[in-house]
């Protein structure tokens, strides 16, 4: 059993829920990335989600955009993500998915990518522009070294989409809350919850719930019918709203905490 | 994906459905003004001193650019589709422009993203757009030009995506865009090879357009690709120079274009060994985009299309060597497709034949092109 699935086979023994956290590696720089992972980690993350930078984040909202463009400032690659991976895992254990665009993979390599997520830790990858139609190829390559493949679902995804999606996922199902981009909303939709059931039909792997949660009763709304929250933009956001690079750790720590407080047994 | 797929099926039925192309065509007719005419350019050709140049005239459509093929065609998909709400992308104003018309004839809002350096260097169309009843949003991201325009409209179409139809303007993006756009321009060919059947009783031997997201070129090439003697040249934007960042010259292998994937498309695109996107330069927005549409990149290595280059200085020269032969004032874009025209027909024999697409006209580059004039050029205009 991975790292991912014995989390989630934890989580469902102890009756507890899932915590992902976002950040975009680079933001504000590398070093702040790698205390970050271990604060985190240390809040009680269930797993991070760590972004890869690029020009073109064509499925985020502003404030993802923003943490993208500070990251690039510091000329961070595929390269240099591992290498934060790889400092962060003498500290932590905690399971660490990738979350990138398809474009700065593909130039890095296929099979190098598979084999420096096993050398540095990595579990799984979140690929947002690569349709299960076309991922084939990158699909046998992951599954060949053991790595996950996380997919998102919509609301707008049919049950044949669904289908297709659950045959090639694994380690866990990322629904999208409602259509749009990432980014904090108001409210979560009644939408979020229908899609959860739908994709439960298709799939016995964990469903995590992400875009649009900012607040504590968000999470816990989410974790009635899901099994993990994915908070993102609002978490860059407290980096962005940080003083220096030590505040943003501090700030990051602190809000998770207090999105946590609810967890059933925590 | 599921709106990709619900556009896919409507694209389809459309094809195949007689009374579409019906209205499709009465349309083009009469309200874009098609056929265009496919002009013998005398002087232009003696002044090349080669092959005989014609001109395909879309810079004659209502809106002033070829554009206007590919919005009427899928305003009547949008229609059909029962979306009320028109988005889209545009990077000189051209398509922009010729979605804000096509909105305004079908009475449908309209809301066009445009990158802040082009409403700045294409005021007049972002003017234009306003009058038609259209909403100008700035995007002030990235390059600030079509690249980051499209990004937005995209976020755009997957929040609205319920009552907003997106109105790709260039053979680029997600399936089925590259193919709808280019069935909707091949119009553009269709008509080229009949008229030049009727004017020379032969095919052409040369075909040249210029190439942004390549929506006029595969248009014009297309209905000609099974013709094995037609040679088929497309134009990229030269810039100021090679290195990566002066230039939007995808298959410019030295450039920085490799094989990548942007925008749901895989095609050369141009960006660094990290895989990040590079910004590009033209003079011409429309030209200024760092990937190109995955048929001509498929052409591309086929070997079918040739693709060159053109600088930003030769297509300005173009610019005004076409204004003052012909008395017709090109568009930018357009300009490097006749500056190459002027190179290769000067290569071949007089008995041959050349059409060169004029996608747009030039009124919206004036201030552009005043700008961009040395001193000398400008003693040498006040001469004449």
């Amino acid at each position: 059993m991975n790292r991912i699935a014995e989390k989630f086979a934890n989580l469902k023994r102890e009756n507890r829920k899932g915590f992902i956290p976002f950040i975009t590696a680079g933001d504000p720089d590398l070093e702040t990335t790698r205390k970050l992972i271990i604060e985190l980690a240390r809040a009680g993350s269930t797993l991070i989600e760590l972004g890869i930078p690029f020009t073109d984040p064509m499925a985020d909202g502003p404030v993802i955009q923003r943490a993208s463009e500070r990251a690039l400032l510091q000329r961070v690659g595929v390269a240099e993500v591992f290498e934060v991976v790889a400092d962060a895992r003498r500290e932590t254990d905690v399971p660490i998915i990738l979350f990138s665009y398809f474009n700065p993979l593909l130039q890095f390599g296929v099979e190098k990518l598979a084999n420096e997520s096993q050398r540095t830790g990595v579990d799984g990858i979140l690929v947002t522009d690569l349709i299960p139609e076309e991922a084939e190829e990158f699909a046998a390559t992951m599954r060949q070294n053991d790595l996950d493949l996380i997919f998102l679902v919509a609301p707008t995804s049919t049950d044949h989409r669904l289908k297709l999606i659950a045959e090639r996922a694994s380690g866990f199902i990322y629904a999208v809350s409602r259509a749009g981009v990432t980014g904090e909303r108001a409210e979560m939709s009644a939408e979020t919850e229908k899609l959860v059931q739908r994709v439960r039909q298709f799939s016995d792997l964990p469903v995590a719930v992400g875009f649009g949660i900012s607040k504590a009763e968000h999470v816990v709304d989410v974790w009635r019918y899901a099994d993990a929250a994915v908070v993102g933009s609002a978490i860059v956001s407290e980096i962005e709203k940080a003083e220096s690079p030590d505040d943003a750790v501090s700030r990051v720590g602190a809000f998770s905490r207090r999105l946590l407080t609810s967890q059933p047994n925590g | 994906m599921a709106p990709l797929e619900e556009l896919t099926a409507a694209f389809e039925s459309a094809r195949s459905d007689e009374s579409f192309q019906t209205e499709l065509d009465s349309l083009l007719r009469d309200f874009a003004g098609r056929p265009t005419p496919l002009f013998f350019a005398k002087r232009l050709t003696e002044h090349a001193g080669g092959a005989r140049i014609y001109l395909k005239r879309e810079d004659l459509l209502h809106t002033g650019a070829h554009k206007i093929n590919n919005t009427l065609g899928q305003i009547l998909l949008a229609r059909r589709m029962g979306k009320k709400r028109i988005i889209a992308e545009t990077g000189a104003g051209q398509h922009g422009v010729a979605t804000a018309t096509v909105c305004a004839l079908f009475g449908l809002q309209c809301v066009v993203y445009m990158g802040a350096e082009d409403m700045r260097r294409q005021a007049l169309n972002v003017f234009r757009m306003q009058l038609l009843g259209a909403e100008v949003r700035e995007v002030d991201a990235g390059s600030r030009t079509l690249k980051d325009a499209i990004n937005e409209a995209l976020r755009d179409w997957v929040t609205n995506v319920a009552d907003t139809y997106y109105l790709l303007g260039s053979a680029l993006g997600p399936h089925p865009y590259p193919l709808m756009v280019r069935d909707f321009q091949s119009v553009i060919g269709t008509e080229a090879r009949a008229q030049i059947l009727e004017q020379e009783h032969r095919l052409p031997d040369c075909l040249i357009a210029c190439v942004g997201g390549g929506s006029n070129s595969i248009g014009l090439f297309h209905p000609f690709l099974a013709d094995k003697s037609v040679r088929m040249i497309g134009v990229e934007a030269g810039g100021v120079g090679g290195e990566l960042g002066q230039h939007a010259a995808r298959f410019n292998a030295d450039g920085g274009g490799r094989p990548g994937v942007l925008q749901g498309t895989m095609s050369y695109v141009l960006q660094d060994e990290r895989g990040q996107i590079a910004t590009t330069h033209s003079i011409s927005a429309g030209l200024d985009y760092p990937s190109i549409g995955p048929e001509h990149a498929f052409l591309h290595d086929e070997g079918r299309v040739e693709y060159t280059s053109v600088s930003d200085d030769e297509a300005l020269s173009a610019f005004q060597t076409l204004s003052k032969l012909e008395g017709i004032i090109p568009a930018l874009e357009s300009a490097h497709a006749v500056a190459h025209s002027l190179k290769v027909a000067s290569e071949m024999k007089q008995d041959q034949i050349m059409i060169v697409n004029l996608s747009g006209r030039g009124d919206k580059d004036v201030d552009t092109v005043r700008e961009n004039l040395t001193t000398e050029d400008t003693e040498v205009l006040r001469e004449d």
